[in-house]
């Protein structure tokens, strides 16, 4: 008896290993989708248990941050940027790491350790100085800037990425269609893209995270209601003098995150595969 | 369709044709794939940094022309209180931060690798700290941490825990500096724990087995066989997680905006606060290239040490 019960013990109390971690993860995502769901009577009710809704939930916070602030109009910021940018960082990303991975020519070497640094470089060491480049740009305050500056970041990464993927098709099956008289670029959009089509889409998935995602860049370059993206329009303009703004504050926070949540439920297993892709490969 | 539009296309242009069999050299081809990358470096990478390095030796000003100042910036920050109190606290808020994602992580890796069920929902729920906006989620721990409903001390005090009111999260130098933390390992957890997941999964079985026979207990198989088969892993991790957690300003920006007192500064949040909120650029871009040593580092170990194994 005790031999058969020992495995699925054992089992139980892994599971229950497991429960602080996922309270960690979790729990602030439950408190903020709640804190949205109340109404303002019983989120400032200091007696009120704060890990249930009481007294109904509501929608009123939604409603107001849809119609009675730009949020929509951030939040089509965000999406236009963020296409912009992940479909150009992809396309010159792929033809980079195709070339890094596949072709030999002078300074391709020094040109994949360039591209390995600048994948390092964080976005906070150069806010200031690309601020006055985008001055220059005539940018200064437009979305416009983002979508020339986040490239910045996503194409070494996507670079970076699709390196790893293209080394895994075999040089012999693009090599098999040049002797068939494919051209290279043939091989490449015939042979080497659809076999790295995984790959593709991690790029894709990623580069929109990441831009979706980005801060700095947006607070720096863009200020003014029209331009700003999802996140920049929640942290800056919902908080208002008063302290009754938390309910709104998080819906904003949960309403803006819902793309990417989106791709996330739909894509796991290809954030699973490209987040241990780009360390350990 | 296809073959059609591949006839008109060499039928219509002889002179394209010629560019098509140029570029199937791999001397042109190569370096004409590059060139938008390198272009876009160059511009928007390079080129910012040699400014910055001109903005960090000179007394550049919002909407002032500016001059060659030498290191007087560097001497003034190292007088300044709020930058040397910036400078401890970056090295305690990455040298804690990254510590404990490490040991949180593998002990969360070494479960998630176990038979469990509902495999695939639990790596979705451990994931999705690391995917969510870093600076919406603050947003939500800002609110978790709120002086007056503060969820964390509410449930601190009905668990018997804290003493009633709990600590004021953010107004309390100590305090700020665990919840800023706090934050970082929240986001930066999932990152490690399925990455080293990643290398547990490759570490092969018949080590563990030979480990079994001769006599290894599971400490013992931790110890001598997980342990050095994650090293590469572990160093990849570490190495990254450094270089970002170190440059890390969402977090900070949102939860303390570097407060109480500078005391959750980093060098971020306080480059921006001076070069942009009080107009000293010279000062700000001063501040920023300090985290440029820990990028040199990072990089020169990760090419000695990690990406020798790749080739």
């Amino acid at each position: 008896m005790a031999v058969t019960h020992r495995p699925l013990l054992t089992k139980i109390a892994l599971h229950l290993g497991l429960v602080p971690f996922l309270i960690f993860a979790l729990f602030p995502f439950y408190h903020m989708a709640l804190t949205s769901l109340k109404t303002d009577r019983e989120l400032y009710d200091r007696e009120a248990v704060p890990l249930l809704i009481r007294q109904g939930p509501t929608l009123e916070h939604y409603q107001k941050l849809l119609w009675d602030t730009g949020f929509l109009t951030w939040t089509k910021n965000s999406l236009l940027v963020t296409m912009l940018a992940t479909t150009v960082s992809v396309i010159i990303g792929t033809i980079a790491a195709y070339a890094l991975a596949r072709l030999r020519f002078f300074g391709v070497n020094t040109f994949g350790t360039g591209i390995f640094v600048t994948y390092l470089v964080p976005t906070s060491l150069l806010f200031l100085p690309l601020a006055q480049v985008v001055h220059w740009l005539g940018l200064a305050d437009s979305k416009w800037a983002l979508v020339v500056t986040y490239p910045t970041f996503l194409v070494p990464f996507c670079t970076w990425l699709l390196m790893g993927y293209f080394r895994t098709v075999p040089k012999e099956v693009e090599e098999c269609a040049m002797v068939d008289g494919a051209t290279r670029l043939q091989a490449l959009t015939r042979i080497v893209l659809p076999m790295a089509v995984p790959g593709l889409v991690c790029a894709v998935l990623f580069a929109f995270t990441l831009s979706w995602n980005e801060f700095i860049y947006a607070l720096t370059f863009t200020s003014s209601s029209d331009e700003i993206t999802a996140s920049v329009g929640v942290t800056s303009e919902l908080i208002r003098g008063d302290i009754y703004f938390w309910g709104g504050l998080m819906a904003g926070a949960m309403l803006a995150s819902v793309p990417i949540v989106l791709l996330y439920v739909f894509f796991l297993d290809y954030y699973v595969s490209g987040l241990t892709a780009g360390a350990v490969k | 369709m296809a073959v059609g539009s591949v006839r008109v296309g060499s039928a219509v242009s002889r002179p394209g044709l010629r560019v098509r069999e140029w570029l199937d050299h791999e001397r042109f081809l190569g370096p004409a794939f590059v060139t938008p990358a390198l272009v876009l470096i160059v511009l928007l990478v390079a080129y910012p940094f040699a400014m910055a390095l001109y903005f960090a030796t000179s007394n550049a000003f919002i909407g002032r022309p500016s001059h060659f100042i030498g290191i007087r910036n560097f001497v003034a920050l190292w007088q300044s209180d709020s930058f040397r109190q910036t400078f401890q606290n970056a090295f305690v808020f990455t040298g804690a931060s990254v510590a404990l994602k490490l040991v949180l992580g593998i002990t969360l890796a070494l479960l998630l690798n176990q038979q469990l069920w509902f495999k695939r929902l639990i790596r979705g729920a451990v994931l999705l700290p690391w995917v969510i906006p870093t600076a919406l989620s603050t947003l939500g721990w800002w609110w978790m941490f709120n002086s007056l409903y503060s969820v964390v001390n509410w449930s601190g005090i009905a668990l018997g825990v804290m003493d009633p009111p709990g600590p004021n999260w953010l107004g309390q130098k100590y305090y700020a500096m665990t919840a800023v933390v706090t934050v970082n390992i929240w986001r930066g957890l999932p990152f490690f724990a399925i990455t080293i997941l990643a290398g547990l999964v490759s570490i092969p079985k018949e080590l563990y087995e030979a480990a079994e026979a001769d006599g290894a207990g599971p400490v013992a198989r931790f110890w001598y066989v997980t342990l050095p088969m994650l090293k590469p892993v572990l160093a990849i991790v570490v190495l990254f997680s450094t270089i970002f957690t170190f440059s890390d300003f969402n977090i900070v920006y949102v939860l303390t905006h570097g407060g109480p007192i500078n005391s959750t500064h980093l060098f971020a949040t306080l480059a921006r606060q001076v070069g942009l909120e009080s107009g000293q650029i010279g000062q700000g871009a001063a501040i920023s290239l300090y985290l440029f040593p820990v990028l040199v580092l990072v990089v020169w170990a990760q090419l000695k040490f990690v990406r020798r194994q790749v080739y």
